[in-house]
């Protein structure tokens, strides 16, 4: 479906915006589609050829209830491909149908140009259409439900993958064998004698022999398989655990996908920041007439409004883009200015350099949200902002302002972002005990796992792997493993935290 | 027209069927969900099953927000986003507006997730009323209906257009072309006439907890059945060794120590029929809770006499709910189950525990009469 002439018309003039300040972009296909498919389609991620899965047919129900309570709508959807796909609701108002419109090439240019997205499969579109024939064959030859089952299994681990793998390569590529890394021989320990004649008595060589046969043995037990920790244990599942062909490749399936929308969880802020950034400058300096200001104004807040409890993503981002090019348009940083400590001085600091735009577009380049947030927020915008930070007050029962100091809240903010505020798990050992058990351990940061779902999750990874799963890591201060060998679970304190 | 997702959402209402009981009862027995009194709006859950994963404690982390407030401020407890929020996937941006449900949306809701069917109204449709609604905007009316918002902006909007809007003096005159007025539009529905009479044993086994428990049943066969009849009745009758007639407050709250005569309740339930709801026209539903233990087998036999000859006659339903009590014997729904096996009118249903109360429900009012 083609868009109707009035909207083409629009569309042309919001492209033609949109190249004129800089904005790359893939070519962008437009549909427009009534409310129920859209929710559909926004239930399948955006992609309408998805593999059937009752957690689509969830969202489904979760967006159509609340489309039809009134709680929420959607506007607009981008799926990163080359070309771009972009979904309008139909019977939006014009003016929303433009901001939609100039907020579609700010996300696709970021697509196109951010460097997190740069090894993402562009041609998704069709990559997700092969998975759903493929899982559609398997659930024909080996029944939907067993099918199902494991594709829930999976989900359970899908983020037990390495988010930086795009662009670090952790696994170094097989090398031939050099000679430093051949494990030392050990000398069999002989015992001592006074004359040299006796030794063949004292120490016989089918003795040594038998002796230096076990030291091998030995040596190859305790060589570590994997050899450094795994952070990709989906990769190292579908490599070394006792499955099925199609299980394999159902693994593999939702761990390329996994891998897709990896980055668009990494860069959500600077994302949406950068979305809104161009849509309200796109409409405010070219596209927008005089009777559409009322109405783009009081979409455009609802849009940036906030609640106390939850960070805006749309908010955030655009207030850091515009915060840094307002830096960049007046000199505010570098040595002198971080040094000047005249009040007066700070306030009126302006070297008119007019380079704001260059950075926001250097940023937008090379960020992601973590280093988003940790290079560019400083005391002054996260005061400008109200920032703070909240916690759970066990005493109270009651969620709480816990600090509005500045290095507090942005660890806080900084935490909830590294990982996607996930716990970093790693393979360590796929025999452990020597007993083929895979153990995981958690690089604990401060915060404990949540342990029915820790508990939940060892049992897909069991499933999985077919033998004990091990989990170490720390509760309330006490290092833990945790244990679950297909019956029970076992919780042990290893001593005290390290 | 048939969807992609519907074999999808098929497939997860099917899920959910076997796992909403657990969502539905932990919802429904938790005690401060439904306070009723006063304003009629409860805010409910939607069914989402959550695939596990490594991840921390939602409480643990807390998070970070933008706002006015000083350190400790609370903040109150819709501000803050749950344990299931931030799921990654793709983008889609969505605007969130605040909801909250009405009695009659929370019905609805119940009813589908229990798969209760509709009531068929007996009685005439002869008592309608009339019911007006605002529904839309009109570019004509009485000056007493305009809308002022809707006014003020379209003649802001045409000020703005025309470059009549002055910035520093900001004055905006509507003319006739600007003004909006609420429309209403009237409809007539047939009323059927419903009454509910709640019998309870207030005698000295009846503890708390199954006075609780018969509360929060209540309330739901309430919430179902104002769904279906506009304009229901509720009479309240609680009864030891003798009964009366009471309000909603003292039935829920009194508890006597008197023995147990089932019979007196259903003598005063027969009259209360007789005198005020005649049963052409009236679709009544009587419900008795009890422990289940009466006074003597005289007294259980002259129940029974009372039931088959005064009220069942005269009913839609009659339900009869045995609450387990430590020190109820729980003989009397045996005795209901042998004398009146065959018995349409008649829906039993034992509720041992908390969790029972769902099932109690479905039994209730899922046979649609």
């Amino acid at each position: 479906m083609t868009l109707p002439r009035y909207l083409a018309e629009l569309q042309q003039d919001i492209e033609g915006y949109a190249r004129e300040f800089g904005l790359d972009f893939f070519d962008v296909i437009y549909e427009v589609l009534p409310y129920n498919t859209i929710n559909m389609v926004a239930a399948y991620g955006g992609f309408p050829t998805r593999y059937p899965h009752w957690r689509f047919g969830m969202e489904y129900d979760r967006l159509s209830k609340s489309h039809a309570y009134g709680l929420a709508k959607i506007y607009e959807m981008v799926i990163n491909n080359d070309p771009c796909y972009a979904y309008l609701l139909e019977g939006n108002s014009l003016v929303d149908q433009k901001t939609v419109m100039a907020h579609v090439y700010a996300h696709c240019d970021f697509f196109k140009n951010n460097i997190w997205f740069a090894e993402t499969n562009r041609k998704m579109m069709n990559e997700m259409a092969n998975h759903a024939t493929r899982v559609r064959r398997y659930m024909s030859k080996h029944g939907v439900g067993d099918v199902e089952g494991f594709i829930d299994t999976c989900l359970s681990i899908e983020n037990l993958i390495d988010i930086h793998s795009a662009l670090i390569r952790r696994r170094p590529v097989k090398r031939e064998d050099r000679e430093e890394d051949k494990p030392q021989e050990r000398e069999v320990a002989r015992l001592p004698v006074q004359r040299r004649y006796l030794d063949p008595y004292v120490n016989p060589a089918s003795f040594i022999e038998q002796q230096k046969q076990k030291l091998v043995e030995e040596r190859k037990k305790a060589k570590r398989f994997p050899p450094q920790p795994e952070r990709d244990t989906m990769l190292f599942l579908m490599e070394h655990a006792p499955l099925n062909r199609w299980q394999r490749d159902i693994m593999g399936i939702i761990r390329e996908e996994s891998y897709y929308f990896a980055p668009q969880a990494q860069t959500k802020i600077m994302n949406e920041g950068w979305a809104v950034y161009w849509h309200s400058t796109i409409m405010t300096q070219r596209a927008l007439n005089d009777a559409e200001v009322i109405d783009f104004a009081d979409h455009h807040s609802g849009v940036l409004g906030t609640r106390p409890g939850a960070l805006n993503p749309y908010k955030i981002g655009v207030e850091l883009f515009r915060y840094i090019e307002d830096k960049w348009n007046t000199g505010r940083f570098g040595k002198a200015y971080e040094e000047c400590d005249d009040l007066e001085r700070r306030h009126s600091w302006n070297k008119h350099l007019h380079e704001g735009r260059k950075k926001i577009f250097e940023v937008r380049r090379l960020h992601n949200d973590v280093t988003f947030i940790d290079e560019f927020l400083d005391p002054e915008f996260c005061y400008t902002q109200k920032l703070f930070g909240y916690g759970y007050n066990q005493r109270t029962n009651n969620w709480e302002i816990t600090e509005r100091e500045y290095n507090a809240v942005k660890q806080k903010l900084l935490f909830g972002l590294t990982n996607f505020g996930q716990p970093i798990i790693e393979v360590v050992d796929s025999n452990h005990a020597n007993r083929g058990e895979l153990l995981l351990v958690h690089r604990h940061e401060g915060v404990d796992l949540k342990l029915d779902w820790a508990q939940a999750t060892m049992e897909a990874l069991h499933r999985i792997w077919a033998r004990p799963v091990l989990v170490k890591t720390v509760f309330g201060d006490k290092a833990t493993v945790l244990r679950y060998d297909g019956q029970d679970h076992t919780a042990e304190t290893v001593g005290k935290n390290t | 027209m048939s969807q992609k997702i519907d074999s999808d959402h098929a497939r997860f209402r099917h899920i959910v069927r076997g796992k909403i009981k657990q969502n539905l009862k932990k919802f429904i027995t938790k005690g401060e969900m439904f306070g009723k009194k006063g304003k009629d709006v409860v805010s409910i859950p939607l069914p989402q099953i959550q695939i596990p994963r490594f991840r921390y404690g939602h409480k643990q982390t807390g998070g970070v927000g933008q706002g006015d407030g000083e350190v400790g401020d609370v903040l109150a407890p819709g501000q803050v986003e749950g344990e299931g929020a931030g799921q990654a996937g793709s983008d889609p941006s969505e605007h969130e507006l605040e909801v909250e449900l009405t009695i009659e949306e929370l019905a609805e809701i119940l009813g589908e997730e229990l798969e209760l069917p509709r009531i068929e109204p007996r009685g005439k449709h002869k008592l309608e009323a009339e019911k007006s609604r605002y529904t839309g905007i009109h570019r004509v009316g009485p000056e007493s209906l305009r809308h002022f918002k809707r006014t003020y902006r379209e003649a802001l909007k045409r000020q703005i257009a025309l470059g009549t809007y002055h910035r520093d003096r900001p004055v905006v005159v509507p003319i006739r072309e600007d003004k909006r007025y609420r429309s209403w539009k009237v409809s007539w529905i047939p009323e059927s006439n419903a009454v509910v009479i709640y019998m309870m044993d207030v005698s000295g086994s009846m503890g708390d907890e199954q006075k609780e428990m018969v509360r929060i049943e209540s309330f739901w066969i309430d919430t179902w059945l104002q769904s279906q009849y506009a304009g229901m009745e509720v009479r309240y009758i609680t009864h030891d060794a003798a009964a009366r007639e009471v309000d909603r407050e003292t039935f829920f709250r009194t508890r006597e120590s008197g023995g147990t005569m089932i019979s007196s309740a259903y003598k005063l339930c027969a009259e209360m029929i007789g005198a005020d709801y005649p049963s052409g026209e009236w679709n009544i539903y009587p419900f008795h809770f009890s422990d289940g233990d009466n006074w003597s087998n005289d007294d259980t036999r002259n129940c029974l006499d009372i039931l088959k000859t005064r009220i069942f006659p005269q009913v839609n339903q009659f339900g009869y709910g045995q609450v387990e009590s430590p020190y109820g014997s729980g003989q009397f729904i045996k005795d209901l189950r042998e004398s009146f096996s065959d018995e349409e009118k008649l829906v039993l249903s034992e509720i041992p525990d908390r969790d029972a109360i769902i099932r109690s429900i479905r039994d209730f009012l899922s046979k649609g009469r």
